[in-house]
C-alpha cells in the first residue's frame, strides 16, 4: 500500500514541470528567452513540427509544383498574406483570452470599422482620415466592450455576442447593405504593395506581432494581463485595478481589428458589412491551437501566430490540392479538438487520472 | 494528554442500542505537504447521533469526504454493514447508503423540491421522468421528515435556509440513506429552526439511521448527541464518549491537548509597540461583523482569535479595502483610507496574505520571481518596460532572507510546499515597504517545522518595526504568536486583553459562544 502511495504522488505533477526543473539547472542558456518561457516555448516546437508536417503533406501530395523553388517561396508568400489580416486580430483575441476574457465581436468590429472608412464622407479626408477612423472606431468598440464585462459585470461571453449582432447592424446601416468601393490608391496600394519581394501586408503582421510580444513579455502590461487572467483575485489583491485593465485589453482587441480593417479593405478595395465574417472563430481557434488558455492566465503570442499560420497553411494545402473547402473545414474542426486535447494533457488531468487509475487497480 | 490509538471505548448502556453501521479503523489520508488524518477510528451505530468534534484543521472535513467518496483513503480500513468499502466517488457511497449534507447545501436552486430531492436518480419510465410518481414519493418523504407542509412543485430558491435543509435530508431518504452525515447543520439556521432541525434527527435515528453531525458548538451536542468522537490534528484523540456526560472540561482538552508542542519565538522585552499604525474605529459590514475598533502600533503583532464564521476574515479583507464598510473608517498613520480600494491600502504601506493562498493570492503556473514582485512590479519598470533581472534580483534577496526552498525563483509556485507558498505571499508585501501586514490564517495547510519558520519570519518583522494584524482559527497560534489578542464571536470583538492575560481554555470558551458556562460539571 505503501509502494502505491510513493509511486503515484510524483505522477501526479505532469512531467511538464520536471522537464523545466531541470532545465532551470543551466540558467545561462536561457538567458535570452528569459528563462520564463520554457513551457511556452516546448509547445512552440510542437507546432513547428506541425507546420512541418503540413509542408511535408504538401511535398508528398504536389512534388510537380514543390520541385519549383520559386513557386515554393511565392507560395510561402501567398500563405503568410493569407494569415495576415486574422494574424492581427488574432494577436488583439490572444490578449483578452489570456486576460480572462473572450472577444466575439471581433469580426463584426472588423466590418464596421471597414464600412465606416470607405463612407464618401470618411474617404473625402484622404488615405489619413479613413486609417485614422478605422482604427478610433475599433479602438471606441473595444473600450465599450471592456466597460461592458469589467463595469457592466456582464461575461465576456454576453457582451461582445451583444456586440457581434450590434456592429454588424450599425456597419449594414451605414454601408446601406451596399459594398462601398475605395478609391484610394495609397488604400488600397497597401495590399498590392512589396517591399524587397515581400507583400507589405506581411510587414504589417510582423510589426504588430512584434509590438504584441513585446507588450505581452516586456511590459508591466503584459504581467498585469496575465495576473488579471491567471488569477483575478489576486491580482486584485496586489493591489492592480483589474477592471481599468480589463477595458484596456478589449480596447487593445478592438484596435487590432481597426488595423485589420485597413487591410482587408484594401485587398478587397472595397468594404461591405458582411465582410470579416466568422474572424472571430478563427481568432478563437488560432489562439487555442497556440496553446492559450481559454480560462486565461496563459498563453503566447508567438503560438498564436503559428496557429494562424497553421490555419493558412491548411487552407493552401487544400487549394493547391484543388480540393474542396468543406473537407478542409472538418480537417481544421479536427485540429482544434486535437490541440485542446493535447492542452488537457499537459495540464496533467489525464497523468492524474493514470494515476488514480494505478492506484485503484493494485 | 493524548490518547492516541486508545481503544473503542464501548457505547454506554444508555446509548441507543445498534448495530455496528460503519466502523473506520487507522485511516490515513494525505496530501502534498499535510498528512490531514493520521490515523482515525470511528464507530458509528445504527439510530445513534454521533457527533465529531475538533477544531478547525482537525481533520473532519476531510473524514467527511472520505466517507462520502470524495477522498479515498492512503490506508486504514473503512468498513461499511460488515463490508470493506472503498466508495470510488460520491455516487457510490450515496449507492452504498450515505448521505452528506455539507455547508452549503448542493442543491439546484431553480429546481423544484421533488426533482432536487430525486436529482440524479429521477423515477422514469421509458426515459420520461414520472413526475407524479416522483411528487408523491418526495410528499412520502417530506411528511416523514414532519415537513408535509412544503410544497413538492416549488423552486428551492424560494425556500428558507431551514426549509433548503430538509430538501437536502429529503434527498438523503430518497436514496434510502442508512448513515447521514450533517457538516455544522445549525450554522444556516436561526435559533427557533435548530430545534425544528433536532426534531427531524430524532425522527430520522428512531426509524434507525445513523447520523454523523459535526458542530463546534458543544451545547448542541449534548442536546442532540448520543456519542461522541474527538478528533485533532488528524487524530482520534477519544473515541466514542458519552455525549452527555463527558465533561466539558474533558472534551476540550481532547481537542487541545497538544500532542506536538509548537515553538514560538521569544517576545521582545518591553511593551512591544511604537506609534499607532492602524486604528480602526467602528468598522461595520452588516451580517459580517459590526462595529469593530482596533488598534495596532508599529513593531506590535495583535492576534484576532475565533471561529470560521465570526467575521474575522471579512474583517480584515475590509480593513484591506477588497471589501466595502458600510460604517467606519480606517486610518493610517492617522490618514483615512478611501473605503473600498485595495489601491489605496497598498499606497498607504498595507499588505495582506489572504486565508485561500491559492485562489487569492498564487499565480501557480508563474514562476516565483514574478509571484514575489505581483504587487510590485510596476515600480521596477522603466516607461512601463519590465525589469526582470531587477524583480529576480529582489526576489531572491527575499526569498534568501526568508529561507526559501528551493531556492531557485524561476520555479513555479505550483512545485513549493503549503509553508513555502505562505513565505512567497509574504515576502510579496516585504519587498514593497510594508509597514502592517494583514494575515489570514498564515500557517493553515503548512506543516509543523515549517509552522515555526513562519512564526520566526513575522516576530522578525515585528522587531522591525511592522504591524501585524493576525487572523487564526488555532487558538495557541494565536496566543503565542500575538502580542495582544482581540476575540471575535458572531462579528463582534468580545474580549481584548494582552496575550499573557488569556490562556487557549478561556479563549476556546469565549469563542464557543460560552458553552463552557453553561451546563457543564465542572
Amino acid at each position: 500500500m505503501s509502494d502505491v502511495r510513493e509511486s503515484s504522488l510524483p505522477a501526479q505533477s505532469p512531467p511538464v514541470e520536471r522537464a523545466e526543473t531541470a532545465k532551470v539547472d543551466a540558467p545561462a542558456k536561457l538567458s535570452w528567452w528569459r528563462g520564463d518561457g520554457g513551457e511556452g516555448a516546448k509547445r512552440n516546437l510542437g507546432l513547428l513540427a506541425t507546420l512541418v508536417v503540413l509542408v511535408v503533406i504538401g511535398i508528398l501530395t504536389r512534388p510537380d509544383l514543390y520541385g519549383d523553388p520559386n513557386w515554393v517561396w511565392g507560395n510561402t508568400l501567398t500563405i503568410l498574406k493569407l494569415a495576415s489580416v486574422v494574424g492581427v486580430v488574432t494577436v488583439g483575441m490572444t490578449f483578452v483570452i489570456i486576460g480572462g476574457g473572450i472577444d466575439l465581436s471581433v469580426g463584426a468590429i472588423v466590418a464596421l470599422a471597414g464600412v465606416w472608412c470607405t463612407t464618401v464622407a470618411t474617404q473625402s479626408y484622404g488615405a489619413g482620415g479613413m486609417i485614422f477612423t478605422a482604427l478610433t472606431v475599433g479602438l471606441a468598440v473595444g473600450v465599450v466592450n471592456g466597460l461592458l464585462v469589467s463595469y457592466g459585470r456582464l461575461v465576456p461571453f454576453i457582451a461582445t455576442l451583444a456586440m457581434l449582432v450590434a456592429a454588424r447592424g450599425l456597419a449594414a446601416e451605414i454601408s446601406d447593405k451596399q459594398t462601398q468601393v475605395s478609391g484610394n490608391t495609397f488604400i488600397n496600394g497597401i495590399a498590392s504593395t512589396n517591399v524587397l519581394g515581400i507583400p507589405l501586408l506581411v510587414y504589417i503582421l510582423v510589426a504588430v506581432v512584434a509590438a504584441g510580444w513585446v507588450l505581452l513579455n516586456r511590459t508591466t502590461f503584459g504581467r498585469r494581463t496575465v495576473a488579471v487572467g491567471g488569477n483575478p483575485e489576486a491580482a486584485r489583491l496586489a493591489g492592480i485595478n483589474v477592471r481599468r485593465h480589463t477595458v484596456l485589453l478589449y480596447a487593445l482587441s478592438g484596435l487590432c481589428c481597426g488595423i485589420a480593417a485597413v487591410m482587408l479593405t484594401a485587398q478587397a478595395t472595397s468594404a461591405q458589412a458582411a465582410m470579416a465574417n466568422l474572424y472571430e472563430l478563427d481568432a478563437i481557434a488560432a489562439a487555442i491551437i497556440g496553446g492559450t488558455l481559454l480560462s486565461g492566465g496563459r498563453g503566447t503570442i508567438i503560438g498564436s501566430l503559428l496557429g494562424v499560420i497553421i490555419f493558412s497553411t491548411i487552407t493552401n494545402l487544400f487549394a493547391i490540392n484543388n480540393l474542396s473547402a468543406e473537407a478542409q473545414n472538418m480537417v481544421k474542426g479536427g485540429i482544434i479538438v486535437a490541440a485542446v486535447l493535447v492542452q488537457q494533457v499537459q495540464f496533467g488531468s489525464l497523468t492524474q487520472f493514470l494515476a488514480r487509475n494505478r492506484a485503484t487497480t493494485t | 494528554m493524548s490518547d492516541t490509538g486508545e481503544p473503542l471505548v464501548e457505547a454506554p448502556a444508555d446509548a441507543v442500542a445498534g448495530e455496528v453501521v460503519l466502523r473506520l479503523t487507522d485511516v490515513v489520508k494525505t496530501f502534498p505537504g499535510v498528512r490531514a488524518l493520521d490515523g482515525v477510528q470511528l464507530e458509528v451505530r445504527a439510530g445513534e447521533v454521533h457527533c465529531l468534534l475538533g477544531q478547525n484543521g482537525a481533520g473532519k472535513s476531510t473524514l467527511i469526504k472520505v466517507l462520502a467518496g470524495a477522498h479515498r483513503p492512503d490506508s486504514g480500513e473503512v468498513v461499511w454493514r460488515g463490508e470493506a468499502a472503498a466508495f470510488a466517488n460520491p455516487q457510490a457511497a450515496m449507492r452504498a447508503g450515505i448521505a452528506t449534507i455539507y455547508q452549503e447545501l448542493d442543491l439546484v436552486d431553480d429546481l423544484s423540491v421533488a426533482e432536487n430531492a430525486f436529482l440524479g436518480h429521477e423515477p422514469r419510465r421509458l426515459g420520461f421522468v414520472r413526475r407524479g410518481h416522483m411528487a408523491r414519493r418526495t410528499r412520502q418523504i417530506l411528511a416523514r421528515l414532519g415537513h408535509a407542509e412544503i410544497p413538492t412543485g416549488r423552486l428551492v430558491r424560494h425556500l428558507p435556509a431551514a426549509g433548503k435543509q430538509v430538501v437536502s435530508m429529503a434527498r438523503a431518504l430518497s436514496h434510502e440513506a442508512r448513515l447521514i452525515i450533517m457538516d455544522e447543520p445549525s450554522a444556516v439556521l436561526a435559533h427557533d429552526e435548530v430545534a425544528n432541525l433536532f426534531r427531524i434527527i430524532r425522527e430520522l435515528t428512531a426509524q434507525g439511521i445513523a447520523v454523523i453531525y459535526i458542530s463546534h458548538r458543544l451545547e448542541e451536542i449534548r442536546e442532540i448527541g448520543d456519542r461522541v468522537t474527538v478528533l485533532k490534528d488528524g487524530r482520534t484523540t477519544a473515541a466514542s464518549l458519552p455525549a452527555r456526560e463527558t465533561p466539558t472540561r474533558d472534551l476540550v482538552a481532547r481537542m487541545t491537548g497538544r500532542t506536538i508542542e509548537y515553538v514560538f519565538p521569544q517576545r521582545p522585552p518591553g511593551d512591544g509597540g511604537g506609534a499607532e499604525l492602524l486604528r480602526v474605529d467602528g468598522l461595520t459590514r452588516h451580517g459580517e461583523f459590526a462595529d469593530v475598533s482596533l488598534r495596532v502600533r508599529a513593531g506590535e503583532i495583535v492576534g484576532i482569535a475565533g471561529l470560521v464564521g465570526s467575521g474575522r476574515s471579512e474583517l480584515l479583507e475590509t480593513i484591506f479595502g477588497a471589501r466595502r464598510a458600510y460604517a467606519g473608517t480606517v486610518r493610517v498613520d492617522g490618514r483615512a483610507l478611501r473605503p473600498g480600494s485595495v489601491g489605496a491600502a497598498v499606497r498607504a504601506g498595507m499588505g495582506m496574505a489572504p486565508e485561500e493562498r491559492k485562489s487569492q493570492a498564487l499565480l501557480l503556473g508563474e514562476p516565483i520571481y514574478r509571484n514575489v514582485t505581483l504587487a510590485t512590479f510596476s515600480r521596477y519598470a522603466r516607461l512601463g518596460f519590465t525589469d526582470a533581472g531587477r524583480e529576480r534580483a529582489e526576489a531572491d534577496r527575499i526569498t534568501e532572507s526568508l529561507e526559501l526552498r528551493p531556492r531557485d525563483v524561476r520555479r513555479p509556485v505550483r512545485t513549493l510546499s503549503g509553508g513555502n507558498q505562505q513565505k512567497v505571499v509574504v515576502g510579496r508585501w516585504l519587498l514593497g515597504d510594508t509597514r502592517l501586514l494583514l494575515l489570514d490564517e498564515p500557517t493553515r495547510g503548512v506543516d509543523v517545522g515549517a509552522r515555526a519558520e513562519l512564526y520566526q519570519v513575522i516576530r522578525d518583522l515585528a522587531a522591525r518595526g511592522v504591524g501585524v494584524l493576525l487572523v487564526s482559527s488555532e487558538v495557541p497560534e494565536v496566543l503565542g504568536l500575538a502580542d495582544r489578542v482581540l476575540v471575535m464571536r458572531e462579528g463582534r470583538v468580545v474580549r481584548e486583553a494582552p496575550a499573557g492575560e488569556l490562556d487557549e481554555n478561556t479563549v476556546l470558551d469565549l469563542v464557543m459562544a460560552g458553552s463552557l458556562m453553561e451546563g457543564a460539571p465542572a
